[in-house]
């Protein structure tokens, strides 16, 4: 095995890397610092390390850093901040969805997902887009409250 | 049939300002945003990554044991085995606390030696320049096991010529409980009814897995950041690697889930001594499927209960069976025993009654502490066997538990009298009334079921272990609160509600308070959060610590405003008359004025529990706890005959959590509890084969995913009444304990027929019904009795 150095656009900003063909998308943003992309089991059974690859959402421990090339990556840190969070990340916070909040940043992506191409979801539309997202604190509900409330929030913020 | 509330007395508390509002918890935008930093995204310059090698036989003694091809790996730094420690123990302490006595020679070894209990037991420790190189070691480590007979179910390992997994014998705990006298009880039944109810293991299954770095500073200290539920395990560390206590310290960090699974040292012990005898940085983080080869399970318990009742459903009398497998370590199987056994009857007045509970060592996986703490256990078997009663004397299952309820000042079962509120049919009639009427089956093949079940949980621990917590609360000079407090929050909202706590009593807003937590030599030793206990013992600690900070406040502004100082009252941020409130003066004055008069502007408070004496053996009776959370759950089940596939449709959970601090990290607990509770119901279990976890994933153990479950309504019912701040009681335990029983009730009113054994999967469920179809007698086994007792 060789290393290539591959580019890794994440949040926006360029990351030239030597990396390992085995090595996974997330152990290579994790390395780089996103360590808001949290890993759970590296298996893609859990959903903790979602991240959006070219805008849709995919378990990080599952893509190979190398198959990330050039593509756009957005983990949760690159949707807001503390001073200026997004409107998911806001909802979750009000919604009282994160308790642990082990599984949040990849709940977050998988919500962001889900309203970039679906903004009034039902209330199966958002179970099913976070299906593949484990959380063992919170039984889900203010979780999918969560959702609900950035997506009236986005509506009333797009002037709809 | 239909349920209604029944009306609840009448109880005035206080409006408040802080407590009791569902505001945004201090520590909700960290982590939605990403910005909070667990333990496994900790790393430090120089940094070693450590592996644990371990074993993949469940009894065999240790042939040989060559770790020098590992050692001679390049970027291998260091190996570890048990040659290097000499008779390094893991002693799972009650941290911190008196009055525990325990079984010598059972409590796990840091590295095994000559012999392997469990498959997954640690052998070897190394660390590497890389996580690669630390892997590739791990291959390198050469081993041959000479096979020892294993015992594998708790029952054989009871039985004469079992294989003794710890001399003299198998049996590491024992509790009883007698009280009144049986067979007089037994005497005037009219009925008895016995049922066997089984539970299986299951995991914690904290999506994030154990992990830590830890390093030795300029004073030798061996620094160790890691996610735990008890700092006090510094002692037990500083023990097993042989150092002072002060030279261990914890840094604790926000957990990604404990639930029980990080009460016991998981990392820590591996990390000190990999630090201290490398001198650099290390590293080391399970995989998921080491965390579920290497972490504590739920124990497994079979149970016995053979009631008397009147035809009214009064019970005269109870004797109760509890046997569970402790694996193959000690930890905390004695005290999940006990907690057990004491709520083997549950919320029900049993005048008569008699327990015997014992645990037995395997070489299975270990088990130990899981929210609910053997209590679930508990309460899984005696609520379905209150449904089989009602089932036996043609009663609803409500009127049966309404007959037996126990009630203000009556005595549980080893006594003790409850000095709370107890609004047993008060939540279990809201439960029902909130499910409604049955939902109408889709086919014929589908089948609705309702259940419910009610509970007694303690809060707070044992008494005899002499509890305490440590807070230090002070104000700032620009009237901002600072707390000091030990507390390791698991993600239930422990460090949030200490913060609402200190802003109600000081008036300030939750932003205008910052706490430091989990710190073993910086922060005030709070004790673990386990039990239940945080609420009640930390949240009491910062009461009164703010409480004396505000005494020494309103003291100075009475001077300064010629008021008595109950006449003046702290609110956003001021003090002021409470009659005339335009006089005032923000709080960072009257803090200038307190410093400049060298008034204490900061107090450190220790909450100590109850104390009280261990209790006579023999029969187990006396005060156990400082309080009791009650309250019930009640679901609604699909069941589908043809598949066996068992859907909840409704959830419901009602409990009177005394105050609610934060409402909605209140209903966060009520609707997370039950989640797991579900889950233990429908698909939970690890599979142990020989000793060998066949479900070493979370592809294989099953959690509840988005899609499997409703969303549990939460009734929260304010009694004012606990003993923790403000009349709160406990409910991060008490919330998955009903859930479990009520859908196995649920599934048995679906069926017309009981599964005694969680989880109740499909198979489970066709066969049942392949069962009652040939007419088989299936669980409950009932009989009339002789006026003398004796069963006809």
């Amino acid at each position: 095995m060789q290393p290539k150095v591959v580019t890794l656009n994440v949040n926006g900003r360029q990351h030239y890397v030597a990396l390992m063909p085995n090595v996974t998308l997330l152990h290579a943003l994790r390395d780089l610092g996103y360590t808001d992309v949290k890993s759970g089991c590296e298996k893609g059974d859990c959903g903790a390390c979602a991240v959006l690859l070219n805008g849709a959402p995919v378990n990080s421990c599952l893509v190979l850093a190398w198959q990330a090339d050039g593509a756009e990556i957005v983990t949760n840190v690159g949707l807001g901040t503390m001073d200026r969070p997004h409107v998911i990340q806001e909802a979750f916070a009000d919604a009282g969805a994160a308790q642990c909040g082990y599984c949040t940043p990849g709940m977050v992506i998988s919500a962001k997902a889900l309203l970039d191409r679906c903004p009034h979801p039902t209330e199966a539309e958002i179970r099913e887009a976070i299906a593949g997202n484990l959380c063992r604190c919170t039984g889900y509900g203010q979780i999918i409250e969560a959702v609900q409330l950035a997506a009236e929030r986005m509506s009333e913020g797009s002037g709809e | 049939m239909k349920y209604t509330a029944k009306p609840l007395p009448k109880v005035e508390l206080p409006e408040l300002r802080q407590v009791g509002k569902p505001l945004r918890r201090v520590d909700a935008l960290g982590k939605t945003t990403g910005t909070t930093v667990y333990s496994g995204d900790f790393t430090m310059p120089n940094m070693l990554h450590a592996k644990v090698f371990r074993s993949r036989e469940p009894s065999a003694r240790i042939k040989r044991l060559d770790v020098s091809r590992a050692r001679a790996l390049p970027g291998v730094v260091c190996v570890l085995t048990a040659a290097d420690l000499p008779d390094a123990r893991l002693v799972t302490d009650m941290p911190g606390q008196t009055g525990q006595k325990r079984r010598a020679g059972s409590d796990a070894p840091v590295l095994a030696s000559d012999v392997v209990r469990f498959a997954g037991e640690p052998i070897a420790l190394i660390a590497a320049e890389t996580l690669a190189v630390a892997e590739q070691a791990l291959d390198l480590v050469e081993i041959e096991y000479e096979p020892l007979p294993g015992v594998f179910d708790p029952l054989a390992a009871l039985q004469p010529g079992a294989p003794v997994v710890h001399e003299p014998d198998n049996v590491v705990a024992r509790w009883k409980i007698r009280k009144g006298d049986v067979k007089a009880g037994f005497a005037v039944a009219d009925v008895v009814v016995e049922n066997t109810f089984r539970v299986p293991f299951i995991d914690h299954a904290y999506i994030e897995p154990e992990s830590g770095v830890a390093w030795m500073d300029g004073q030798d200290v061996i620094n160790i950041r890691v996610c735990t539920q008890v700092v006090e395990h510094f002692r037990s560390i500083a023990r097993a690697v042989g150092v002072p206590h002060n030279k261990i310290h914890i840094q604790g960090t926000l957990l990604g889930g404990g639930f029980g699974g990080k009460e016991d040292i998981t990392v820590e012990i591996f990390l000190a001594l990999l630090a201290k005898h490398t001198r650099r940085p290390v590293r080391l983080e399970y995989t998921r499927e080491e965390s579920i080869l290497a972490h504590s399970k739920r124990h497994p318990f079979i149970i016995t209960h053979r009631t008397g009742v009147k035809r009214n459903g009064r019970i005269t009398a109870a004797e109760i069976k509890m046997v569970s497998d402790s694996g193959a370590y000690l930890y905390l199987s004695p005290y999940v025993l006990l907690y057990a056994t004491i709520a083997a009857s549950g919320p029900y007045r049993v005048d008569h009654l008699k327990v015997d509970s014992v645990s037995a060592a395997t070489n299975n996986p270990f088990t130990s502490a899981f929210r609910g703490f053997g209590a679930a256990q508990a309460a899984v078997a005696y609520e379905q066997q209150m449904d089989e009663i009602a089932k036996v004397l043609g009663l609803d299952p409500l009127e049966v538990r309404c007959v037996n309820y126990l009630k203000t000042g009556d005595r549980n079962a080893t006594g003790q009298e409850i000095k709370s509120a107890v609004w047993l049919e008060e939540a279990a009639t809201r439960a029902l009334e909130a499910l409604g009427e049955k939902t109408p089956a889709p086919s014929d093949a589908v089948k609705i079921g309702q259940g419910f079940a009610s509970y007694l949980q303690s809060y707070g621990r044992i008494t005899w272990f002499h509890d305490t917590s440590r807070a230090w609360v002070g104000l700032e000079l620009d009237g901002s609160v600072v707390i000091r407090c030990g507390v390791p929050d698991l993600g239930a909202g422990q460090i949030n509600s200490l913060c609402q706590i200190a802003a109600e009593v000081l008036g300030v807003g939750l932003d205008d308070v910052t706490i430091y937590s989990t710190d073993s030599a910086l922060t005030p030793l709070a004790g673990t959060t386990t039990a239940t206990r945080q609420l009640y013992m930390s949240g009491n600690a910062v009461f009164h610590a703010a409480g004396a900070v505000r005494e020494s406040l309103l003291e100075r502004a009475s001077k300064h405003f010629e008021e008595p100082p109950d006449g003046l009252d702290l609110a956003e941020g001021r003090v002021f008359v409470k009659d005339d409130p335009e006089q005032s003066l923000p709080l960072s004055e009257l803090a200038a004025m307190c410093a400049a008069g060298g008034l204490p502007l900061a107090n450190l408070y220790l909450f100590k529990a109850p104390f009280t004496s261990t209790l006579d053996p023999e029969g187990l009776q006396g005060d156990v706890f400082p309080d009791f959370t009650f309250g019930a759950h009640a679901v609604e089940v699909a069941v589908d005959t043809e598949t066996g596939e068992i859907t909840l449709l409704k959830s419901v959970g009602c409990h009177d959590v005394g105050r609610a601090i934060n409402p909605a990290a209140v209903v966060g607990q009520i609707q997370g509890g039950s989640a797991q509770g579900l889950g233990y119901a429908l698909m939970e279990e690890v599979i142990v084969e020989e000793g060998i976890i066949r479900t070493p994933s979370l592809a294989e153990y099953l959690i509840p995913t988005a899609m499997d479950l409703p969303v549990t309504q939460a009734i929260i019912l304010e009694s004012g009444s606990g003993v923790g701040p403000f009349g709160a009681k406990g409910i991060g335990e008490p919330s998955l304990t009903p859930a479990a029983p009520a859908v196995a009730n649920a599934v048995a009113d679906a069926l017309g027929v009981r599964i005694p054994d969680l989880p109740l999967t499909p198979d489970k469920v066709l066969a049942a019904l392949d069962r009652a179809a040939g007419r088989e007698a299936v669980g409950a086994a009932a009989c009339e009795t002789d006026d003398d007792g004796s069963e006809a």
